[in-house]
């Protein structure tokens, strides 16, 4: 566990992590989204409750390091308000910004997070409205792209080691 | 600042105490800060103390020669010697042969071995251990044949504890090649798990001063005599036969402070050690559900480790957490490693990514007080729940 020591993190992310806002799940939520995976160590989920075409409330879980949190947390008060064309809008760096800046190897936790929000938009026109409208790309955007990346890539390398240790499972 | 601080992160380095520091500080400019092998007064303290320690060390390994042992920089830096200038000084004899390591060896081990195998021509073959982490000697029979040059299994592990078994180890190799040299790193072992080299038949072996609440900057080698090693750099020997440069005394003389504190006591600090591992990983267990132990238990693991995983947790904001409540330790986690990839120490027992990402290492040390442990067992409960009620992971009770 020798090299792996928490990156320096601005004041805004800590202040995320330590007080995220919009928290938890949504049971009555429109459309919901997942990005990332527990074997990534990184994975967001995302609960969007719509009308028309407007996010009247967004709340999300997570599970990863202090800048997955603030990456979510931040993202979903961004979008509150916002209308699914405007939301789109949002690219990953526009998270990273408004967190005050990620250490390099820290920016797919901002990735994972628009990841996230756009595979909700998606999957809310496909299959809540099932109309899509023009301004939605058919092609898949950059973060949504990365998040399969990386998704893929971590199936890949598990599927090097025993999945079972044979280990006992807690108590 | 939190209300208390409380240091575990001992792995990746440790505290230095006030007593150890002031036997540093006039090795600077006040006495023995010559040339150690000049003939002067500064000098000659210098070479005194460097001799003194050597024979401190030794009377601790139960080794007769302390002239067998070579101080470096680092234990990262005793390991490639061991390592790399075993390899090179006997390159001829050993081309096409094969370099065992076991598979949770620290990276000072592991690295070294594959870089220096690239370029000789040698094969690095990582050994299986068990989910606990130990090499099954059965197991290891079937690695070693007549092809096999140099093994290294260390005695500790440093992140999960497991004390190897290395006589029998041992025993298993000497019997299929007598010709194999066997390396051990003992860097978490000294101080903390009787070593006695002459029940022990290794041919070198690394401890490390900082492991012991010595300085950073101070490893040890010990070579066997008939052991032919190269030094892997180079420049003006001193006193050092296979270490070139002028010895770093101040940091010596804070080691030999060191090695004279965990000896001191050897007995009873084991026993206060293992008295706060237990009960703080009993504690952990009592409070903490979903929480699984990492490596061995009782008598077979190191008495400073504790070393559990948090079930749909992840490591690195656990971490923070923690450092918020003045608790600081570290974690398995891959968030701050560049590839993704967790611990391979805890790959290497099986453990799954979402368990080696949650896993948290904790250190004791004779410096921690039963009040250290119940304040780092009063805010684990509260860290870990207020992660878990944001993590999707968490199964939720009606
Ligand atoms: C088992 C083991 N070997 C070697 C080392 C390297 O020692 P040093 O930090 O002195 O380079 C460490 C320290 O992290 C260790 O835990």
């Amino acid at each position: 566990m020798s090299s792996r020591i928490p990156l320096p993190y601005s004041p805004v992310v800590l202040e995320y992590f330590r007080n995220p806002k919009n928290v938890g799940r949504m049971e009555n939520a429109t459309v919901q989204s997942t990005a990332g995976s527990p074997a990534c160590g990184d994975m967001i989920r995302l609960y969007l409750r719509i009308e028309d075409d407007l996010i009247v409330e967004a709340t999300f879980e997570s599970y990863g390091c202090a800048a997955n949190i603030a990456a979510a947390s931040i993202l979903t008060e961004m979008i509150k308000g916002k209308t699914l064309k405007e939301a789109w809008e949002i690219k990953w760096n526009d998270i990273s910004d408004k967190l005050g800046g990620l250490p390099p190897i820290k920016y797919h936790c901002s990735i994972l997070a628009v990841g996230a929000l756009k595979r909700a938009i998606r999957t809310y026109y496909n299959e809540v409205r099932k109309e899509v409208p023009d301004w939605l790309p058919k092609n898949l955007s950059t973060e949504e792209k990365q998040t399969m990346e990386e998704e893929e890539l971590i199936e890949r390398m598990y599927s090097r080691v025993p999945k079972s240790s044979g280990a006992e499972n807690g108590k | 600042m939190p209300p208390k601080e409380v240091y575990f992160d001992l792995e990746n380095s440790g505290y230095v105490p006030d007593d150890v520091v002031d036997v540093m500080l006039p090795y600077f400019n006040k006495r023995g800060y010559g040339h150690p092998a000049i003939t002067h007064r500064l000098g000659w303290e210098a070479l005194d103390l460097i001799i003194g320690t050597k024979e401190l060390v030794a009377k601790t390994l139960n080794l007769a020669n302390p002239e067998n042992l070579v101080f470096t920089h680092s234990g990262t830096e005793a390991n490639n010697l061991a390592i790399q200038g075993y390899l090179i000084a006997n390159r001829d004899k050993l081309r096409g042969k094969k370099v065992l390591v076991s598979s949770i060896e620290h990276l000072s081990v592991i690295f070294p071995a594959q870089f220096v195998s690239e370029l000789l021509g040698l094969e690095v073959i990582k050994v299986p251990v068990d989910k606990e982490g130990f090499v099954d000697p059965e197991v290891l029979k079937y690695y070693v044949d007549r092809d096999v040059g140099l093994v290294s299994i260390q005695l500790v592990n440093h992140e999960i504890g497991t004390i190897q078994k290395l006589r029998d180890l041992i025993e298993v190799v000497r019997d299929r090649n007598p010709d194999v040299v066997f390396h051990t790193d003992a860097s978490d072992a000294y101080g903390r798990v009787r070593i006695d080299l002459r029940d022990l038949d290794v041919d070198m072996m690394t401890l490390s001063s900082h492991k012991i609440h010595g300085p950073r900057g101070v490893g040890v080698l010990y070579v066997r005599d008939g052991v032919r090693i190269e030094p892997i750099l180079r420049g003006q020997l001193s006193v050092e036969k296979l270490w070139p440069g002028v010895e770093l005394t101040p940091l010596i003389a804070g080691f030999r402070k060191a090695v004279e504190l965990a000896f001191n006591n050897f007995e009873e600090n084991v026993k206060y050690l293992t008295s706060l591992r237990d009960k703080l990983l009993n504690g952990i267990l009592n409070s903490v559900s979903d929480v699984v132990l990492n490596g061995p238990s009782g008598d077979e693991r190191a008495p400073d480790n504790v070393n559990v995983a948090f079930k749909y947790v992840e490591g690195e904001a656990l971490t923070i957490e923690l450092s918020g409540y003045g608790v600081y330790v570290s974690s398995g986690s891959a968030c701050s490693s560049r590839f993704l990839e967790p611990s391979h120490v805890l790959l290497a027992i099986g453990r799954e990514y979402e368990l080696a990402h949650g896993s948290i290492l904790f250190k004791v040390s004779r410096y921690h007080k039963g009040e250290d442990i119940d304040y780092a067992l009063e805010v684990l409960p509260k860290a870990v729940d207020r992660l878990r009620t944001l993590s999707p992971l968490t199964p939720r009770r009606a």
